[in-house]
């Protein structure tokens, strides 16, 4: 029986809205969008142009450092939008869906005789080896590296998020040969990482061909970084590629079927949903029709993701490819007399600074608000609270404030990525972006090594 | 409360870029932010933030601190009747205090302030709340009869020179609040020491009785009169000659309490503190060869600014260690060098002061040794 991993840094937030474990057929979507902004580290080349015919796994376009990687489409049907942004960056590429998908057809044969070349050329030309991404820079894995050790966190720990052993449990033959196509994919051992706090499912726990940990506590437990470092962290020089249980799901059905099938499903949560559920859907697909007469009034935050790391989406914006729910929860624009002053019964906070302690287990109803204006650092102490990780958390921060790049090096920043200081820039006093600083930071990183 | 909202909008364009006002942009949002939060959401990382800034937490100091502030108002009267041999009423006394102090802590917070305002708007920044606390420290650490200008001076030079030349709060090296008490305490020695600077109205002398010494207990005890000591009883609660704030261990502890329950301040700091003074206090009793040196090592937690230090500069997050082992060292050198200094140099009756500026200046070394010892750590991980 594999160990239990103790994780006592952390924070749980407890917000309204936890998802029903109901899972809804989503109408299908007429519209659906590949996002290069989803991808850490690529330049998009398109492929397309608007009015271009596509099947589900037609390519939309390719990465310029990487050209065998695809992007494909989720969908058959007619680009309808390239959307750009600032700079005419490429943020969205646009197909509005036929009534019935076709599928591009890949030829696999016999997929347990596949070598790794072939597996990946697969997965490349059906635009699913970008599921695979790597640390140390969460930037899509190099099929010409070896990784050390293959991750896949088999349970998501952010605030809302949806419960994985519930979504996966239908799926265990594809996760299996999901599983067994990436064994193909390295020498190094696989790690499943799941839950120790409630049964996890039969699905992860009599998966074979894989190391089974158990992690046990508070958010970021179920953080694939926080995991690695402490398995088996990451260092200088060294590659360790991870994974997640729906992608690998999605690869076992493309070497089962020969099509790129992108079901998924995902959580639609917050305390602004009114009926929160499971619902499945096909990846990239725009949520209008999900929150459609299934949302409260007012104006609200649109997260594809979850609260900490989720991406703003518009209200007929797309789900990210990468994530597995959908939160909304309310803007905060608004004042609010004497806030600070006030005893905070209805606001939520980490520390004991508000008598909101006095209710312990209070779901709140959080908004977008930051809550004061941005400082220098001044408290200390805080974030060390809920960043599990043997690295000094704002030591770091401070190394890539001053682009010491051996500093950077010294204090770990091969082990980290951006989600894993998410609770620190929540708990923030400072109300510092420390998210944004630790991508500058692995982005500088990521330029000096190459 | 809406209409104040409506009129803030509507005179905030002239203090806005381009606005007549644009000079005051910083004061104007002090001011703005000061009575209402703002309602600026979040635009990348986190979509929500917790609900604790800068402004709470610094509220929250500065209520810890309150109980001080009232207790140390009450002694003032308390000790000038004593010394002029009168009777008050519990109101007479506490409303004397409140008449000395009350000037002392409006001038530290107005030239703070002041001063704050300035340099946050010449550069451009918001202004950030950490006087607050400075501002009401300040007062507490001084004799209650410290004229008001060499307030106003202390605290522009603590202001200045110990924190804006480093780039305002959170980049200072020293505790503002103790530079101010070392520049009085180095520049006008005659209003900071001695046995009549503790008691109002002692410094002109009028009306003391002959029997009344003024004496704060760390006077007598470094003169050698243990015998004058007062009681443990009269210590803890702080009925004793000494700066405004520091004499109720009591009043002190409350503060603690409020500090460590809500995490606003370092129980690792606090605590290590106190167990560096009692180790220091244990040895000088093995080795004493005077009086002084002989005294029970817990009594001098009581004396003086100890248990002040401790909780509440000692504590200050900027000038302190930032590293969890780093902060317990830190806090033991403190104790350590506290009760060292007081005991065996005969220059300085009070050595929290100085003991805690110099772990001030030596908190980057220890917080760097901390470090080096993860990054060899990971050196090793790698290796094998």
């Amino acid at each position: 029986m594999s160990k239990v991993i103790k994780i006592k840094k952390g924070l749980n937030i407890s917000m309204l809205g936890t998802a029903e474990k109901i899972i809804k057929k989503a109408n299908q979507a007429e519209y659906y969008a590949v996002k290069p902004t989803d991808f850490k580290g690529i330049r998009p080349k398109l492929v397309v142009k608007v009015g271009d015919k596509v099947k589900a796994g037609t390519p939309l376009f390719y990465d310029k450092f990487q050209p065998e990687v695809q992007f494909t489409s989720p969908v058959s049907g007619e680009v309808t939008a390239i959307n750009r942004g600032e700079r005419r960056v490429i943020l969205e590429v646009v197909v509005k869906a036929d009534a019935t998908i076709e599928y591009e057809e890949f030829q696999l044969g016999d997929s347990t005789n596949l070598s790794k070349e072939e597996i990946v050329a697969v997965l490349q030309q059906s635009g699913l080896w970008p599921a695979i991404r790597q640390r140390p820079y969460s930037t899509i894995a190099n099929p010409d590296d070896t990784p050390k050790a293959i991750f896949i966190s088999a349970f998501d720990s952010a605030p809302l998020a949806p419960d994985m052993d519930y979504v996966a449990k239908e799926y265990t033959d594809y996760f299996q040969k999901g599983i067994d196509i990436l064994s193909k994919l390295t020498e190094g051992t696989i790690h499943l990482n799941i839950n120790a706090d409630y049964p996890a499912a039969e699905t992860f726990t009599k998966a074979k061909g894989v190391q089974i940990n158990k992690f046990t506590g508070p958010h970021p437990s179920g953080n694939v970084g926080v995991q690695i470092n402490k398995i088996d962290p990451i260092n200088k020089g060294e590659i360790v590629w991870y994974t997640y249980p729906q992608e690998i799901i999605t690869i076992g059905r493309l070497f089962d079927n020969g099509i790129y099938d992108a079901t998924k499903i995902i959580a639609l949560a917050g305390s602004e949903v009114q009926n929160p559920k499971y619902y499945k859907i096909l990846n990239g697909a725009s949520i209008k029709n999900l929150i459609d007469g299934n949302v409260n009034d007012g104006e609200h935050r649109y997260i594809s993701g979850n609260v900490l790391t989720g991406s703003k989406i518009s209200d007929d914006g797309f789900v990210g490819y990468y994530d597995n729910q959908v939160t909304i929860i309310p803007e905060g624009k608004y004042y609010e007399f004497f806030g600070w002053a006030t005893p905070g019964f209805k606001k939520y906070t980490a520390s004991r600074a508000l008598l909101s302690w006095l209710i312990p287990g209070k779901k709140y109803r959080l908004d977008t608000n930051i809550h004061g204006g941005q400082r220098a650092y001044v408290m200390t102490g805080e974030y060390n609270k809920v960043f599990p990780m043997d690295i000094y958390p704002v030591q770091l921060i401070k190394a890539i404030m001053v682009e010491d790049i051996d500093k950077m090096e010294q204090l770990g920043i091969y082990e980290v990525d951006e989600e894993d200081f998410a609770l620190c820039e929540y708990v923030c006093t400072s109300k510092i972006e420390v998210q944004s600083i630790i991508r500058t930071g692995l982005d500088l990183m990521r330029k000096e090594m190459s | 409360m809406k209409s104040l909202r409506r009129y803030l909008d509507k005179i905030k364009p002239h203090f806005e870029k381009g606005g007549k006002l644009e000079k005051l942009e910083s004061t104007f949002e002090a001011f703005e932010s000061f009575m209402f939060v703002p309602d600026k959401v979040t635009t990348k990382g986190t979509h929500i933030r917790d609900a604790n800034d800068m402004k709470r937490t610094m509220a929250i100091v500065v209520l810890a601190v309150v109980p001080t502030v009232l207790f140390g108002m009450w002694n003032v009267g308390y000790q000038h009747f004593m010394a002029t041999g009168q009777e008050g009423t519990l109101f007479e006394l506490f409303w004397l205090g409140f008449l000395k102090v009350f000037p002392i802590i409006v001038v530290s917070y107005v030239v703070g302030l002041g001063i704050e305002f300035a340099f946050a708007q010449y550069r451009g920044h918001e202004v950030n709340e950490g006087f607050l606390v400075s501002g009401i420290l300040i007062p507490l650490i001084l004799p209650v009869d410290t004229p008001l200008w060499m307030v106003a001076v202390a605290t522009a030079f603590a202001v200045i020179i110990g924190k804006e030349v480093f780039g305002g709060t959170g980049m200072n090296i020293l505790n503002p609040a103790l530079t101010a008490r070392a520049f009085l305490f180095f520049a006008y020695p005659s209003y900071m020491s001695g046995n009549a600077v503790w008691t109002h109205g002692m410094m002109n002398g009028e009306g003391i009785i002959d029997s009344y010494t003024g004496a704060t207990p760390l006077a007598e005890a470094a003169a050698g009169k243990i015998d004058n000591l007062p009681s443990v009883i009269e210590m803890f609660f702080g009925t004793i000659p000494g700066s405004i704030g520091e004499t109720s261990t009591l009043a002190i502890l409350i503060g603690a309490a409020i500090l460590l329950f809500t995490g606003m301040a370092s129980a690792r700091i606090m605590i290590s503190t106190f167990i560096g003074g009692l180790v220091m206090g244990l040895l000088l009793n093995v080795f004493a060869v005077n009086p002084f040196m002989e005294i029970p090592a817990w009594h001098h937690l009581l004396l003086g600014g100890f248990a002040f230090g401790a909780v509440f500069m000692a504590t200050d997050p900027v000038s302190a260690a930032q590293t969890p082992k780093g902060k317990i060292i830190y806090g033991f050198l403190i104790g350590l060098f506290a009760i060292l200094i007081r005991v065996i140099n005969p220059a300085y009756p009070e050595g929290v002061m100085l003991a805690i500026l110099l772990m001030n200046v030596f908190a980057p070394l220890i917080d760097h040794y901390v470090i080096e010892g993860n990054i060899k750590k990971r050196l090793k991980r790698a290796k094998t």
